[in-house]
């Protein structure tokens, strides 16, 4: 079998169960000690990112209501928020794709299975990728003038 | 098994958000149209939900950390517990309240 899809126990059935669950065991070295660590860099990260976005886009100042084509516009026509919400979406795909993997390690047994599903989810998450991306640099409201 | 279901929740809503966000890139009619999905309440209890599931994931993930870096907390692995789900229910209290208000306006209620 290749790196990192060695057989593991289920989960949570040795990590302390559904409350007391303690993440993976820290992997001896290699891709999957790089992967748990990309895990817990990234989540920092994103504690500030995606918990910042939650609450600015859904919960503060009238939430998801306000959120319009005029308010995007206004809001990516600032450097800051564009980098914000590409750095989001890049970490997020990441970390959330390789949050996946390890799920599908416990789950899909069959190797062939767990190969698919896998390669389901990373076609998926690089063409969400370059999606995100384009718009994310090429949006310019000024296409469509008055609309602001 | 709370930070898995929270985790594939939250991926699961990206994939979908990602492509409705991009739907700015064809301008204000496609965008604003997509928009007023969100402004429905039961979209909106849903919405709930992935802010409870994002703060959910993160304040657990740091718990993780805090096991993971410093193994000897792991010690005091049921008040850690307790703090961060108290942590938890206190930042969806004030969430729940003005998201709450929001659904019961779009509902027609208040």
């Amino acid at each position: 079998m290749a790196v990192g899809t060695r057989e593991r126990p289920p989960a949570g059935a040795s990590r302390g169960g559904f409350l007391g669950y303690r993440g993976r065991e820290r992997p001896a070295g290699g891709f999957e000690l790089w992967s748990w660590l990309f895990m817990r860099v990234s989540g920092v990260v994103l504690l500030v990112l995606a918990v910042g976005h939650v609450l600015i886009m859904h919960v503060l100042d009238e939430g998801v209501d306000r959120v319009d084509f005029g308010f995007v516009a206004t809001r990516w026509a600032s450097p800051f928020w564009r980098t914000w919400d590409w750095a989001l979406l890049v970490l997020a795909l990441v970390h959330g794709i390789n949050g996946l993997r390890v799920v599908v390690q416990d789950y899909v047994r069959w190797p062939g299975a767990r190969f698919a599903v896998n390669m389901g989810f990373y076609v998926i998450g690089f063409l969400l990728f370059v999606l995100g991306t384009v718009v994310v640099f090429t949006f310019d409201p000024s296409k469509w003038p008055g609309a602001v | 098994l709370a930070h898995r279901i929270t985790g594939i929740a939250v991926i699961l809503f990206l994939f979908a958000h990602v492509v409705d966000t991009a739907v700015v890139g064809w301008g204000p009619e496609a965008y604003n149209r997509v928009t007023t999905v969100y402004h429905n309440w039961v979209v909106k209890l849903l919405e709930l939900g992935l802010v409870a599931a994002v703060l959910y994931h993160a304040i657990n993930g740091v718990k993780i950390m805090v096991f993971d870096f410093w193994p000897s907390t792991t010690r005091h692995m049921k008040p850690i517990s307790a703090a961060s789900t108290l942590l938890f229910l206190a930042g969806m209290a004030p969430i729940t309240w003005l998201m709450g208000k929001a659904i019961l306006e779009s509902a027609g209620v208040l």
